[in-house]
């Protein structure tokens, strides 16, 4: 689009609507958000209004530092598990042909369009002892006995690799499908092996987006909830089921508040470290 | 490399269809309690769905809030991108953040936010607000895919109205919003899709007062598994694949996921 219009009065009012709506109900729940989390906790009750700094200083306290470094280490971990399936899958898909191509995109979109509790579900059956794949392998006589691998690292891992799967396959693709298929050409031509073209020219070209998908998955990761309290044990918990737990069983609704506001902090540096990258490649292409 | 092409396909659809398939054979299984190989086959635990009335309830209850939290999402986006995309506004890239925003951080924020929020209203344990906190959440899927068809639009077409003496109203209504409706049809359907799907906002906001489907199926998940969960999470997963396919068939997926248009021409 080139040129824009002059904004009118009318344009202003058509505006205020949907920007007024949003900071009624996002700005302004953030703020009181953020004000619960100086106000004072009753036991048994809710919070009363207050200024104090104990639900921040416990922000220094070993358990929460402990679940931020779990939390940030299984969502890297995630990320780097996702990006190296997906990067490759998602550059084979664009090479495919119409009908295997769209085939394979349908079932990525199925299966991001599942809901978090029926993953979570779904890989609690498949990992238990009851009915999951150890009951195949003891089918097959390789395994004695069925075991279960849930709730455990593994499975919260494999839980959230699931859920971001898609979505990092959805970030790659627009750009992989732009990738001028002329210079992989060119490389093979110059007798590079369809391997050393994928990992010395496809791989450079597609560092920025790489980063961008790893990051995109952190972020995601570290907003799932059911994935973490379903398939491992508390010592699996990421902060966003930490927080749940603190505003709804514990009642805790001010420690809640101000741990959801450092990981708004915390996701906010990740995505603007993408948005950052991604104006990078756009003044490069 | 070749080799490496086929495994790795394969292995991914292999860990995207694993949990579906089991879940899919759970639900087709007479016996109450999860076991394999099967035993026998049965259909009764979709019937369950339609007699229960608490799964029902939970149903039309998810289905009610998805749908008007989505049209909401829409009447939010809708504006915000047309004005945003159409105008010369000084704050434009800010106000854009602030419809992402939502959306970008994790749900948890907006969830404890829409909390403390209906707490200081003094209106807790209502649907609406659920039906708020989704479409504020959501409202940025519709932003997207708005945003991006005001990009691709023909802007001659409504410069051609203009020149012929339509007034702004009249070429809005005949010639602007007629373009863009697919992309608000598939921005409301991709709001609805995730809120049916859609649990921790819908908890912390009105968990223990409304009841929605996934609420629904992780409080019958902590007394224990019911083949009935299995035979919902097939219904989901069936409507899902059904619309995508159908988008396949009769609308351009590869475009409308971003593909660069000279591949479709390439992988025929």
């Amino acid at each position: 689009m080139s040129e824009r219009e002059r904004p009118t009065r009318g344009t202003y009012a058509v505006l205020a609507v949907p920007v007024g709506l949003l900071v009624i109900f996002f700005l302004i729940p953030f703020g009181i958000m953020v004000a619960t989390s100086f106000y004072h906790r009753v036991p048994g009750a809710f919070y009363t209004p207050a200024f104090e700094l104990a639900n921040w200083r416990r922000l220094f306290t070993s358990v929460f530092i402990e679940r931020t470094i779990f939390s940030i280490w299984i969502c890297l971990l995630a990320g780097f598990v996702c990006i190296a399936v997906a990067f490759p899958f998602t550059y084979f898909l664009t090479r495919m042909r119409r009908r295997p191509h769209v085939t394979l995109l349908v079932i990525v979109l199925s299966a991001l369009s599942l809901s978090e509790v029926i993953v979570a579900f779904s890989w609690t059956v498949l990992l238990g002892r009851s009915s999951g794949i150890s009951n195949i392998l003891v089918w097959l006589g390789l395994m004695r006995e069925p075991i279960a691998y849930q709730p455990g690292f593994v499975a919260v891992l494999l839980g959230l690799c699931y859920i971001a799967f898609p979505y990092c396959v959805l970030t790659l693709y627009p750009q992989l499908t732009r990738l001028d298929p002329e210079v992989t050409e060119a490389a093979q031509t110059l007798g590079a092996s369809p391997w050393r073209t994928f990992w010395t020219v496809v791989v450079p070209i597609a560092r920025p987006i790489i980063v961008a998908g790893f990051l995109l998955v952190f972020v995601f990761t570290l907003g799932s909830y059911l994935i973490a309290s379903f398939l491992g044990r508390p010592e699996h918990w990421t902060l966003s089921v930490f927080i749940s737990d603190q505003a709804s069983f514990n009642a805790n609704v001010p420690f809640a508040a101000a741990m959801a506001i450092f990981l708004t902090v915390l996701s906010l540096v990740v995505v603007a470290v993408v948005a950052l990258i991604e104006s990078r490649t756009r003044r490069l292409a | 490399m070749k080799a490496f092409r086929w495994s790795i396909t394969i292995f991914v659809v292999l860990f995207l269809a694993a949990p579906l398939l089991v879940v899919a054979v759970a639900s087709f299984n007479q016996a109450l309690y999860l076991k394999f190989p099967p035993d026998s086959f049965t259909l009764s635990w979709y019937g369950k769905l339609w007699t229960d009335s608490g799964w029902r309830g939970a149903i039309e209850r998810s289905v009610f809030i998805a749908s008007t939290s989505a049209a909401l999402a829409v009447l939010i986006a809708t504006p915000l991108a047309y004005v945003l995309r159409a105008y010369r506004i000084r704050l434009s890239p800010l106000l854009y953040t602030l419809g992402l925003l939502p959306f970008m951080l994790p749900p948890i924020i907006s969830a404890l936010g829409m909390q403390v929020f209906w707490n200081a209203t003094n209106h807790i344990g209502r649907i609406e607000n659920v039906i708020v906190a989704h479409g504020i959440f959501f409202s940025t899927l519709p932003l997207v895919t708005i945003s991006l068809a005001m990009e691709t639009m023909d802007r001659s077409l409504p410069e051609a109205a203009h020149t012929l003496g339509a007034d702004q109203r009249t070429t809005f209504r005949t010639i602007t919003l007629p373009l863009l409706l697919p992309s608000m049809i598939t921005g409301y359907a991709a709001a609805f899709v995730l809120s049916l799907n859609e649990y921790i906002i819908a908890f912390l906001v009105a968990g223990y007062a409304v009841e929605t489907l996934p609420i629904k199926i992780v409080n019958g998940l902590r007394y224990g598994f019911t083949p009935t969960i299995a035979a919902v999470a097939v219904v989901f997963i069936l409507i899902a694949a059904t619309v995508f396919t159908l988008f396949a068939i009769f609308g351009n997926l590869m475009r409308f996921l971003g593909a660069d248009p000279e591949i479709l021409e390439r992988n025929r």
